[in-house]
């Protein structure tokens, strides 16, 4: 079924990992070389015909065509192709650290998928079917399943959290720009500590999955929309609700995390199903999933009890 | 516990620095840590001691000129900046 294209997303096709469209459309289009021709035609000959003989303005108006409008067609060539340059130049470099397609299809969502999303995180107990479908060998967009990580919830729930953690500090007269920065990289550090310690750990224990980097912070950023409903509620109804929330929010995100990443770990046993060294793996695995699990409460009320005072 | 974007990077830089240091003969092979103590069953995943020894020593190879780069830049920067 065709999406209707939503503002702010640019309609791609919903194909497995879209990447970039074929012909891709300059950054200005170079439509302006036909309409300053006429403008400076128009400004030029009038003050030419003011001061010329009456055979003049024929030849004026060619001799100025001459002048104005190969500068200018120039000029704008050279200004597009020096865009190009630079565009193809960053892309380059960008991608050499990491794959802009890759990164592309994490953000392919819509707005069904984030509603579904958010509300999985809310409340995951009566979903069933936590398998994340591929399509011949490429995992499915966001967009056809909802099972599939994204970045945008993480990011948009990120920027949030940040907001509202000013906004808290601001209701309690607690509030100074400095106060926001430093919110805002204490929560960045604590995510790139976990995702580091979570792909340390999955190296060490030689687990085979398809766990990328940006899985894992994707599957890390999702604990701030349970800080933003906790903080909320603790704004809204004070220090019994901020708990209740925060009771409510932990045990949700936990059963969404070990639930996620049970596919993904505990069941990546293809190639020791010899039965030779399985027996301590799986156990190993599963604290691995669990501790993941449980450092999301801990996490969470570290960085919000101090704004629910 | 407020942390800043240069705290991050002095601790990156500090475990790095860590884990560079341990020397291989004088150290590791005393405690039965050393290079040929690790690559133990082939064929099968290795173990965690394997792995660790693995990235121990990928590490002190990788990171050693960059280290050096990094380290000389910090110096600089703290005598010049305390």
């Amino acid at each position: 079924t065709m999406d209707l294209p939503h503002h702010g997303y640019r309609a791609t096709k919903p194909r497995a990992r879209a990447g970039p469209p074929a012909g891709d459309p300059l950054l200005f289009d170079d439509t302006s070389s036909s309409t300053p021709a006429m403008n400076t035609q128009g400004y030029y000959t009038p003050g030419y015909n003011m001061g010329a003989p009456a055979g003049g303005p024929q030849g004026g108006a060619q001799v100025n065509n001459l002048f104005a409008d190969p500068m200018a067609n120039a000029a704008m060539m050279y200004g597009s192709s020096l865009a190009n340059q630079g565009k193809d130049m960053v892309n380059k470099e960008i991608s050499r650290f990491m794959s802009v397609n890759k990164l592309k299809y994490f953000f392919a969502v819509d707005t069904k998928y984030v509603m579904k999303k958010l509300m999985l995180l809310m409340f995951p107990y009566t979903h069933q079917d936590w398998e994340v479908r591929y399509h011949r060998d490429t995992p499915l967009t966001p967009r056809q399943d909802v099972n599939a990580p994204d970045l945008y919830i993480p990011t948009m729930a990120f920027i949030t959290y940040i907001l509202l953690a000013g906004m808290a500090l601001g209701i309690q007269k607690r509030f100074s720009p400095e106060v926001l920065g430093l919110c805002a990289s204490t929560a960045l550090v604590w995510v790139i500590i976990e995702v580091l310690v979570m792909l340390l750990s999955l190296y060490l224990l030689t687990v085979h999955t398809d766990l990328s980097t940006f899985d894992l912070i994707a599957y890390s950023g999702y604990k701030y929309v349970g800080m933003i409903f906790t903080v909320l509620c603790g704004l809204l109804f004070g220090s019994d609700g901020y708990f209740v929330a925060l009771a409510w929010s932990s045990c949700a995100l936990m059963f969404f995390i070990v639930r996620s990443l049970k596919m993904k770990i505990l069941s990546s046993l293809s190639s020791d199903s010899m039965g030779a060294g399985a027996s301590a793996k799986p156990r190993l695995r599963l604290y691995i999933t669990v501790a993941t699990a449980a450092f999301q409460p801990i996490i969470i009320y570290w960085l919000t009890s101090h704004l629910v005072r | 516990m407020a942390f800043t974007l240069y705290s991050l990077i002095q601790t990156a830089i500090l475990c790095t620095n860590a884990v560079a240091v341990l020397h291989e003969e004088r150290f590791l092979s005393k405690i039965g840590w050393g290079v040929d103590q690790g690559i133990g069953g082939f064929g099968d995943d290795p173990g965690i001691k394997a792995q660790i020894l693995n990235l121990i020593r990928s590490v002190r190879t990788v990171m050693r000129v960059p280290l050096i780069i990094v380290n000389s830049a910090c110096i600089v920067l703290l005598l010049l900046f305390g």
